[in-house]
């Protein structure tokens, strides 16, 4: 854990209840409504800009500092296809923002392929990213559509010290069936409920383990619990930074127990086929380590989105 | 199943299997509860002799008002998150926290209960021949004792309320019911979560509230 990460993330949890606040405040629509998107053309285009024009394309982005560079990356690119684009980054939760795309008032995010079509279909089984794909083109609502999808993803994991998976002889999730010794996750306590949790595990693996509630998503505090030996496992997403930087194993998960989150973005009828080729471009370079090193960027270097954003583009040439 | 979430919070908390086990909701309050005592009970160790100091000598006032002040502005999350970082996951980051969060109430309650003794009553004390120790305990501390009792209701109140964030780093708590409902879009039980919270917080208020209206000398209480 380096000095700097650990500051980005204090500031990110010092900031956290301006974050909620400015979330509630650009969604007019009830964050408890059911996400079924048909009824909420009416009451979700409160906060979102009107578009400024019919040739300005909104972006949005998640207030998820990696999900902004995505943005920001498609931001770019656009750019320089001549389109003008009007960022509205940092809009919260799904819940907040996918109303505001159902109603026309942004026009492009970054999301990730299983934790949309969950929004959209609660029941939906892990499958592998091509048949997530195939199943959320068919969840989404008229009007959206997703664009192809990237190789980089950024998912729930079972993770571990290299020490721990030596000791073990780990490699797969499957594996940790024969440690003889209780195995804890530190993770979010929604991983208590969710289908590649505890019982998912049991079920798929045969493997049991118990959670350790560490409410930062996978931040530092869940990587320091695993580093201090509290836990044995954590769920860090797959494209942090911390991961490499700490010598951490991600285990591997051969049954696809774990919904695939390769980046997707959701587009609306406003992306015509030249926006999509523009943004299709950058996805066909957008590799697994690439995510990582974007991510590594802002967490480590402090760089600002925009910064790595256009440094990325113009190494691979997209710009 | 496009019921108002406020009924459906008040049905999760119907349901029978919510009150047994160890995630069910008595031991999750008394877990809660547990927190909240510890801190309150930590930090008045800490502050209150030394607002009672403070109040009887006079010195160091500006001192005291200044730091209880800033200790005001610190927020708690941020204070949970840093000493997690520091100490680990467990219940001592959170707990240094919260007596953190409880020792300006604590410090000022002790000191403005010690200022409020009309000064000619404890000269008064004082020519009769009392040591100052007798003065701090026979006269001042009878005295002002509901204004040290408010200054323990304000802690007590700000910390059950805050003591949810004890879950945040691995502990137990209703603070669980709150952040695993908001992590899974349950917001049945996260509501049912916080009004558990305000239901503890109003209780312990008015218990606190109570015991500030016994503890004022007789001739105040008189009608």
């Amino acid at each position: 854990m380096t000095i700097h990460s650990t500051r980005r993330h204090l500031l990110g949890a010092l900031g956290l209840g301006g974050v909620a606040l400015g979330a509630a405040a650009c969604g007019s629509s009830d964050p408890f409504e059911e996400g079924d998107g048909t009824d909420s053309g009416g009451n979700g285009g409160g906060g979102g800009s009107d578009g400024g024009g019919a040739g300005t394309i909104a972006i949005g982005s998640q207030a998820y500092y990696s999900n902004e560079i995505i943005a920001e990356l498609f931001a770019q690119v656009l750019e320089a296809e001549g389109f003008t684009v009007d960022r509205q980054f940092q809009i919260g939760q799904r819940e907040v923002y996918m109303p505001e795309l159902e109603a026309g008032s942004l026009d492009v995010l970054p999301e990730y392929l299983g934790n949309l079509l969950q929004h959209y279909d609660a029941e939906a089984e892990s499958a592998s990213p091509e048949e997530t794909h195939i199943a959320l083109g068919e969840a989404l609502p008229e009007g959206l559509r997703v664009l192809s999808f990237a190789e980089a993803s950024d998912q729930d994991s079972y993770t571990t010290t290299a020490d721990f998976a030596g000791t073990h002889s780990l490699t797969a999730i499957g594996d940790l069936a024969d440690v003889d010794e209780d195995l804890k996750i530190a993770a979010n306590s929604e991983f208590d409920v969710r289908p590649y949790g505890p019982d998912g595990v049991k079920t798929v693996y045969g493997v049991e383990v118990t959670v350790v509630p560490v409410e930062d998503s996978g931040g530092p505090l869940t990587v320091q619990a695993l580093l201090d030996g509290d836990v044995q496992l954590a769920d860090i997403y797959t494209a942090d930074p911390a991961i490499a930087e700490n010598d951490l194993v991600v285990l591997e998960d051969p049954e696809s127990m774990i919904l695939p989150q390769n980046v997707v973005p959701v587009v609306s009828e406003k992306i015509d086929e030249a926006a999509a080729a523009a943004i299709d471009g950058v996805l066909a370079e957008l590799s697994a380590d690439d995510l990582v090193e974007l991510n590594r960027q802002s967490v480590v270097d402090q760089a600002s989105s925009a910064d790595i954003a256009s440094g990325w583009l113009t190494e691979k040439g997209l710009v | 199943m496009n019921q108002n979430p406020f009924l459906q919070s008040l049905h999760w908390l119907a349901e029978s299997s919510r009150w047994s086990g160890p995630d069910g909701i008595p031991i999750r309050t008394l877990e809660h509860l547990g927190y909240t005592a510890l801190g309150v009970v930590v930090a008045a160790l800490l502050a209150i002799p030394l607002g009672l100091a403070v109040g009887h000598t006079g010195r160091f006032k500006g001192l005291a008002v200044a730091t209880a002040g800033a200790a005001r502005a610190l927020p708690t999350l941020g204070l949970v998150t840093l000493f997690a970082l520091l100490m680990g996951i467990g219940l001592t980051a959170p707990l240094l926290s919260f007596v953190i969060l409880a020792i300006p109430s604590l410090l000022a309650g002790a000191y403005s209960a010690i200022e409020s003794a009309d000064p000619a009553t404890v000269d008064a004390a004082r020519a009769q021949g009392m040591t100052e120790l007798q003065i701090l305990t026979r006269v001042e501390l009878p005295l002002g004792m509901p204004l040290l009792i408010g200054g323990v209701r304000g802690a007590t109140v700000q910390v059950v309320a805050t003591a949810m964030l004890a879950a945040y780093v691995g502990n137990g708590g209703l603070g669980r019911y709150i952040f695993q409902g908001l992590g899974s879009q349950n917001y049945p039980q996260m509501i049912a979560g916080s009004l558990l919270v305000i239901a503890l917080a109003l209780l312990l208020d008015l218990a606190l509230l109570l015991l500030q209206r016994l503890t004022g000398p007789r001739s105040a209480r008189t009608p």
